[in-house]
């Protein structure tokens, strides 16, 4: 690996950190747990086109462990892990069939985390009551993926003569 | 943006608005609310009968009114359970995540074990 790229995936750890941590600050808009707009993963859509599906999950997985040791829980990282990697399943998956623009791309990865984070709910509380917010959220995810995605594609946009 | 990336978000929201009836329509009238903290059964209440009731200890206090459940206070800062209103349908649930308590709505045929 060069070292550009090593300083470049690790300014993309610390701005998805950074991401996260403004988030939390943001007092919630709905009552209901777990929405939220996903500020970081317009970082990992941004990575996911301009580098590529190893590079994107490596820097979200590192984010998620760091951000929970620092701000969150073993609880939190829990479920923070489970809805990042089903995103990014969902998202890499979706962008492999070349067929999609990047605002469904990141509204796929926004209600997966939200599924992903309903599921282990369900698994932590040993209850399926939970999945009672489950409509809620996949509209709240649908929404913020296409904020994300919009401005996701902004960014590609401007930054498309970049060489990394 | 393409035609196939409108199509795929708009079957998402049908399929939310489709689950979101679904949810609304199998709602029964409650007979009363189940307390957890941690996961754990700590208390039962009927709807049937006005009161309020501090659980866990005070951290969050929960007024039955008229057949409907609501939390009137809770000492987190942002008080989410608080703002989720008043519940009384069977599967309707008020979550405070920071205190790890859900005060969730049940049916009369699951109060099996409900002291009246």
């Amino acid at each position: 690996m060069k070292t550009k790229k090593v300083a470049f995936l690790s300014m993309c750890i610390a701005l998805s950190m950074i991401l996260s941590y403004f988030e939390s600050l943001i007092p919630p808009l709905v009552a209901v747990p777990g929405v939220k707009v996903g500020l970081p993963n317009l970082v990992m859509v941004f990575m996911l086109y301009k580098i590529g599906p190893f590079e994107t999950a490596t820097v979200s997985i590192i984010r998620v462990i760091l951000v929970g040791m620092l701000f969150g829980s073993p609880l939190s990282m829990i479920y923070s892990l489970a809805g990042a990697a089903l995103s990014l399943l969902g998202m890499i998956l979706l962008k492999k069939t070349g067929l999609f623009a990047p605002i469904t791309v990141s509204v796929a990865g926004g209600i997966l985390h939200n599924i992903g984070q309903i599921v282990t709910a369900c698994i932590v509380m040993s209850t399926s009551q939970i999945a009672y917010y489950l409509p809620v959220l996949l509209i709240t995810g649908t929404v913020a993926g296409v904020i994300i995605g919009y401005v996701a594609g902004l960014i590609l946009k401007r930054l498309d003569k970049m060489k990394l | 943006m393409k035609k196939r990336d409108i199509i795929l978000i708009a079957s998402i929201l049908i399929v939310a608005a489709a689950l979101f009836l679904v949810v609304e329509l199998t709602k029964k009238d409650g007979a009363g609310v189940v307390v957890k903290v941690d996961g754990k059964e700590v208390a039962q209440y009927s709807l049937s009968e006005n009161a309020t009731y501090e659980l866990n200890g005070g951290t969050n206090i929960l007024v039955i009114e008229d057949g409907k459940a609501y939390l009137s206070d809770a000492n987190c800062p942002d008080k989410l359970c608080v703002h989720q209103g008043k519940i009384s349908r069977t599967g309707e649930v008020i979550t405070c995540l920071p205190n790890k308590l859900t005060v969730t709505v049940f049916g009369a045929q699951e109060s099996i074990d409900l002291v009246s």
